[in-house]
């Protein structure tokens, strides 16, 4: 078996201590991934494993093993950027970009959840099958990505858009 | 800080009062004012596309060959010896490469340390690092582990066996009161202010207020971990940091492993926050020292729990604040004294005074501020040190004074404020802060405010809303070094060792120098974080746009100077000098008569040269000796609070801030919300949790302290007067910090307007105000 | 975090047959578990997968629903009868941690999450009897906002940190265990144990146990059922106090009432008296404020946690007279 990492194929590793993070980062330099607090309280290493959001800090990479992993360098490229990449800068939905990766990859699997009807602890009817991305929702939803640069209106108002444009 | 220094900038001051104000760079204001182009432009930022796709590096994301990784022990005990120190399991578990301690750590001196007369220093600690058993906080250092993987490093730690004997440790702030000193100084301002006899004022004032206000201690708590990849080749040393001080860095390796300044390099091209957090501590010491003693590449992150063991935060403050007003609402007396943490080996004497100095006038003042000595981790500089804090006490009294007084507190502010510096008596260059709180209690609402509170209900929540000053003074820092590569083709490349922790830095000095040199704005490239470019002094104190505004200045005026003896005899603008032509459209032009032009491409192709480069200092900040040069800011804010839990959601907030040009929108506007949210988790949510029985920090993690997440956020609207200040580099003045300060104070004004409960203490919790409602 | 192996179990039998040896853990989605070897609090020396027990979703015969192990905490909020049936379950798990981490955490894991104490996390400085029976408790004497109220005992102070298990206390979910061919049903009240002398001890499952399901049964309070949080931050949070509740009304009195409050006790604290206070009695605040008087009699407040008590009576008052709203 093998972890299938931005299309890629990659063996997992001997040690089972390996965070999915570390594979990432140290093995496979994929830095895009970023380590904030490596306990799960930050979000700065979010990934998508089978196209849902989950913290690869708290992920050992042998869990990964059978699963397909993308990264934020998966999503787009300086030259051809994800529209949430191309929304992010155009609303300055960071400062210091350390954050940003993960709160792209959130955002990326938030929006996709949001489609499928997925509610939020903020959802007022969690019966309803149609999720409108009010502010407070998407605030809810992308509470689990700190920003300590304080970049949050714009980050919200970045996937509100591309919200909008998904929905035309 | 001492008497002696206090005499000299006492001194410098009362020369410079005789200077007439032409004499002093900036006396003139700076053309570009008038004249900017790119400069005011909503520009995105330049390292954007980089940041959101994973490209860009930071320090902790640097490869290569033969990496090793390092784990850090930090001491369980607060004061006392290490006794017994095994360390022989660590040694022979796998992978291991190096075990350090203060038994082979290589022995070296104490570096410089921030805040004195030296603009080149960055430490944090005047301790020593990993030289001895001696023990003198919790979160000391005493081991690091070097192995092949982070997770063979991690293992190992945990095997190293240490004993400690325990002294006892000095560790509760109230007892620690009667042992409290008042130094001479406070920075670089005299500690002492007494006018008048404030007491006496306050107790015969016909409306008064006098309470305590405490604060807790705070961590930056920036989302990249600090960190450092280092690697000797030879006898240098090269670092890959996470550093708001890069050129200092460098120096203080160098000084520490005697080595020359040319031996170490620096790189830090971007960091992840910095907010004061990131200067020079131990780990990059140990990281230099491991990798020299292993004779291999060591890579050290500081996990979340190191991060907090090790690197200071604010320190928690006591303040006394009294404001006395006549019936008119003139302030008569204003008391602004305290305690606060401050070890004799710390750098930061948390400046919560200072800016009660310039905000409003008053017939008298009695400022003083006392500092504890407690073992703990060396506190330090933190977004607004002093201020953000300063002001929540303050502003926080000025409120109640108007709710005492029956008068709006707007207008109790506006009563008071100053038309000179109200200690110094110095000239403001420009000051503006009356139109900043007319705009914005206009485009806030504030007309919808009930005075009276708990007037405003919707369902279970309370609404209130409140507002209050901030204040942060300009920083021109001396010693910026810049060099500008003029090239024929027509780009620039202006380089610098200056830092970008997500100001802009770039983004926003590649607009300035298109301006500056008549240039489009893609022809410029700026090139910084690499301390073997022209030296710059730390990013702090929001110094870092101004100075490097200033050094762009001191280089297009080197530039200039180069070029017009380049055109020689057979230009257009033969015979003119530098002071009667300006850079622009891709030449040089005369300012009588701009038919008199010459293209750069032009001169340099008669010269022969492909390309000019000059480097330039930025002059000396005497204007901030000749004036009382502060920016301002007046914060709104509304909110809901429960009637069932005391839950407090902020609806939405409003800066208005008075500093200056604004010289990119949109950067700036998020570095302004950024202040202000940080502001709201100084307000709400985040106090360091100090066990004063143990001395240790027991929320040393992300899920304990808590700062802002989204749903905390509202939407903020900034604005800002725009006027610029006649004396400084652009019209510029800093807007790093200013964000944060006034925040709690709005927020706790808002909450006592929500529910008539007044919060002295921060942060303002749920249970504070529960205690209140009935 | 010390060595260790790592195997996966393809069915609770191999589960089962690995669970019960020295060292071995189960692992589920491992935000709990991974964070806490980290912190050198746990040690064990090989884990064992079992995401792949069954993670399906369906209704039971008898209308209720069961819930495979290994499901999701995301994928059971989500679930059309879960939000339908059991609105208070899927708002409790909505109220826990952030997405990523819901995305990871399977029920089983969240049954089984230990306390969030700071100073159980603190294994380098601090003293815990959960960890080290025997050693003291720190955290009496110390920074005790997120500690209980009542149900603790000198010896631990530490809540339990589940929003999940909250509304499941309400629900009186069952949790179906397998231990060497035999399956046994303990009700969620009795599955997390009181902290007396063995504070170590967190609920009744003993070696080699797996657990393989979560079963809900038919519970016609449900649909009128609500949970609410109260915390420091927004989101993102542990709880201070929570609620769960759920009532059927008759006319205007209380036929039938479930209660459950989070953060304020080592277990998530079903309380009973309060239930029987009011069951058949009139929904009126006189009554929701007499009946949390009973339950919290016996509360044990501390320096720094106080505050719940009240707290906890304003916040299950709202919750009642939202719920009973139209009915009074």
């Amino acid at each position: 078996m093998t972890i299938r990492i931005n299309n890629n194929d990659v063996a997992p590793p001997d040690d089972a201590r390996v965070s999915l993070l570390d594979l990432l980062r140290e093995h496979l330099h994929l830095t895009g991934t970023k380590v904030g607090c490596n306990q799960g309280a930050c979000g700065a290493c979010t990934v998508l494993l089978d196209g849902d959001r989950v913290l690869s800090c708290l992920t050992l990479a042998v869990q990964a093993d059978g699963h397909q992993v993308t990264t934020i360098e998966g999503l787009g490229s300086p030259e051809e950027p994800h529209p949430l990449q191309a929304a992010f800068i155009e609303h300055d939905g960071f400062q210091c970009g350390y954050c940003t990766p993960g709160q792209i990859c959130a955002a990326v699997a938030m929006l996709r959840e949001a489609a499928s009807g997925m509610p939020s602890y903020v959802t007022v009817d969690l019966a309803t099958e149609k999720t409108f991305l009010s502010l407070e929702e998407i605030r809810e939803r992308m509470s689990g990505n700190l920003c300590r640069c304080g970049a949050h209106n714009g980050i919200v108002k970045a996937i509100q858009q591309v919200a909008k444009e998904q929905a035309a | 800080m001492s008497n002696v220094q206090n005499a000299v900038i006492g001194t410098v001051r009362t020369v410079l009062g005789w200077v007439p104000s032409q004499w002093l760079p900036g006396g003139t204001p700076d053309p570009l004012i008038e004249r900017r182009a790119a400069i005011g432009q909503q520009a995105s930022r330049l390292d954007g596309p980089a940041k959101v796709s994973g490209q860009a590096r930071f320090a902790a994301d640097v490869a290569m060959a033969g990496l090793s990784y390092a784990t850090l022990v930090h001491s369980p005990i607060t004061r006392g010896r290490i006794t017994k120190l095994e360390s022989g399991a660590a040694e022979a578990a796998p992978g291991v490469i190096l075990v350090m301690t203060y038994h082979n750590m290589p022995r070296l001196g104490i570096v410089p340390m921030i805040g004195g007369t030296n603009l080149s220093a960055a430490g944090n600690s005047a301790l020593p690092t990993m030289q001895g058993p001696d023990i003198w906080y919790n979160g000391q250092v005493v081991a690091m582990v070097l192995a092949e993987t982070q997770e063979q490093a991690d293992y190992a730690a945990s095997l190293i066996e240490i004993d400690y004997r325990e002294d006892s440790a000095k560790t509760s702030f109230e007892n620690a009161k009667p042992d409290s000193r008042a130094p001479a100084s406070v920075l670089f301002e005299k500690n002492h202010v007494s006018i008048g006899n404030a007491e006496q004022e306050l107790n015969r004032a016909a409306f008064k207020v006098d309470n305590i206000y405490r604060t807790p201690g705070h961590n930056h708590n920036a989302i990249e971990l600090h960190a450092v990849t280092v690697a000797w080749d030879g006898d240098t040393v090269l670092l890959h940091d996470a550093t708001q001080a890069i050129s200092a860095t460098a120096s203080a390796i160098a000084k520490l492993f005697n080595l020359k300044n040319e031996q170490v390099r620096v790189l830090s091209p971007l960091v992840g926050g910095g907010f004061g957090g990131k200067a020079f501590w131990d780990h990059q010491i140990i990281a230099v020292a491991a990798a020299k003693l292993a004779a291999r590449p060591v890579r050290l992150i500081l996990s979340r729990d190191s991060v907090y063991r090790m690197i200071g935060g604010r320190s928690p403050s006591e303040q006394r604040v009294a404001v006395g007003a006549d019936a008119e609402g003139k302030f008569t007396s204003i008391i602004h004294t305290g305690y606060s943490i401050m070890p004799p080996y710390a750098a930061c004497p948390e400046p919560y005074t200072l800016g009660t100095r310039a905000i409003y006038k008053s017939k008298s003042f009695e400022i003083i501020q006392r500092y504890l000595d407690l073992d703990i981790v060396p506190n330090t500089f933190m977004r607004a040190p002093g201020e953000a804090i300063g002001t929540f006490a303050l502003e926080n009294a000025v409120d109640e004074l108007a709710h005492e007084m029956g008068l709006d507190p707007i207008e109790l502010r506006l009563r008071n404020e100053p038309e000179k510096h109200p200690i110094s008596g110095a000239t403001f260059s420009q000051h503006a802060t009356r139109q900043a709180y007319l705009d914005g209690a206009e485009r806030f609402g504030w007309e919808q405010r009930e005075a009276r509170p708990g007037a405003r209900r919707d369902g279970e929540w309370r609404i209130g809303m409140g507002c209050a000053s901030g204040g942060f003074p300009y920083v021109r820092m001396p010693g910026v070094n810049i060099r500008i590569e003029l090239r024929r083709d027509g780009s620039a490349k202006i380089s610098c060792s200056a830092q970008e922790m997500g100001m802009g830095t770039a983004t926003v000095q590649t607009q300035h120098a298109a301006d500056r040199l008549g240039l489009p704005v893609e022809a410029i490239s700026f090139e910084l974080g690499d301390s073997a470019l022209p030296v710059a002094p730390m990013a702090g104190g929001s110094s870092q746009t101004a100075s490097l505004s200033g050094a762009v200045i001191a280089g297009a005026e080197r530039l200039t100077i180069e070029l017009l003896r380049l055109a020689g005899n057979d230009s257009p603008i033969a015979g003119l000098r530098a002071g009667e032509v300006q850079l622009a459209k891709e030449g040089i032009a005369s300012l009588d008569d701009p038919s008199r032009y010459e293209s750069f491409r032009s001169i340099m192709a008669r010269a022969s040269r492909d390309e000019v480069t000059v480097t330039a200092s930025g002059s000396p900040p005497l204007e901030m000796f000749k004036f009382a040069m502060h920016s301002s800011s007046a914060i709104f804010c509304q909110l809901r609070v429960s009637d069932v839990t005391g839950e407090i959601r902020v609806d939405r907030m409003l800066g208005s801030f008075d500093c200056g040009t604004i010289l990119n929108p949109k950067t700036a506007a998020s570095q302004f919300k950024g202040g202000m949210i940080m502001g709201l988790g100084l307000a709400l949510t985040e106090e360091t949790l100090f066990d004063e029985r143990s001395g240790r920090i027991m929320n040393a993690s992300l899920a304990d302290y808590h700062v802002p997440s989204h749903l905390d956020v509202p939407e903020i609207d900034v604005i800002w007067t725009g006027i610029p200040d006649p004396r400084s580099p652009l019209g510029a003045r800093g807007i790093g910090e200013i964000g944060i300060t006034g925040v709690a104070a709005a927020v706790a004004n808002a909450v006592f307007n929500a529910t008539g409960t007044r919060v002295r203490d921060l942060p303002i919790t749920l249970d504070k105000v529960l205690s209140e409602i009935p | 975090m010390i060595p260790f192996t790592y195997t996966r179990a393809s069915s609770a039998d191999e589960a089962a047959s690995m669970a019960i040896r020295t060292g071995h853990k189960l692992l589920g989605g491992g935000t709990n578990l991974v964070d806490l070897m980290r912190k050198n609090v746990e040690l064990p020396s090989c884990l064992v997968d079992v995401t792949a027990l069954s993670d399906s979703i369906k209704e039971t015969q008898e209308g209720g629903v069961m819930i495979g192990a290994a499901a999701r905490n995301s994928a059971v909020a989500a679930h059309p009868l879960v939000r339908t049936r059991y609105p208070m379950l899927s708002r409790a798990i909505l109220a826990g941690a952030s997405a990523q981490i819901r995305n990871m955490a399977t029920v089983a894991g969240n049954l089984m999450q230990r306390t969030r104490c700071i100073y159980f996390n603190d294994v380098a400085g601090s003293r815990c009897n959960k960890r080290s029976p025997g050693s003291g408790c720190d955290a009496v004497g110390g920074f005790n906002r997120y500690h209980a109220i009542i149900g603790a005992a000198p010896a631990c102070i530490a809540t339990h940190p589940s929003d999940m298990c909250v509304a499941l206390a309400a629900l009186d979910a069952r949790i179906h265990v397998y231990n060497k061919n035999a399956t046994r049903i303990i009700p969620i009240v009795d599955f997390h144990g009181f902290p007396a002398d063995r504070p170590d001890l967190e609920t009744v499952l003993e070696a080699g146990d797996v657990i393989t399901s979560i079963e809900i049964p038919v519970s016609p309070f449900a649909a009128r059922s609500a949970y609410r949080k109260v915390r420091d931050r927004a989101s993102y949070a542990f709880a201070l106090v929570s609620v769960a509740a759920g009532v059927t009304m008759r006319e205007r009195t209380i036929d039938d009432i479930r209660v459950a409050f989070g953060g304020i006790a080592p277990k998530p604290w079903r309380a009973f008296r309060v239930e029987m206070a009011l069951r058949g009695g009139p929904a009126t605040q006189e009554a929701f404020d007499d009946a949390v008087e009973a339950e919290l009699a016996r509360a044990v407040p501390l320096a720094g946690n106080a505050f719940k008590i009240g707290l906890t009576k304003r916040t299950l008052s709202a919750v009642l007279t939202e719920l009973t709203g139209d009915a009074r």
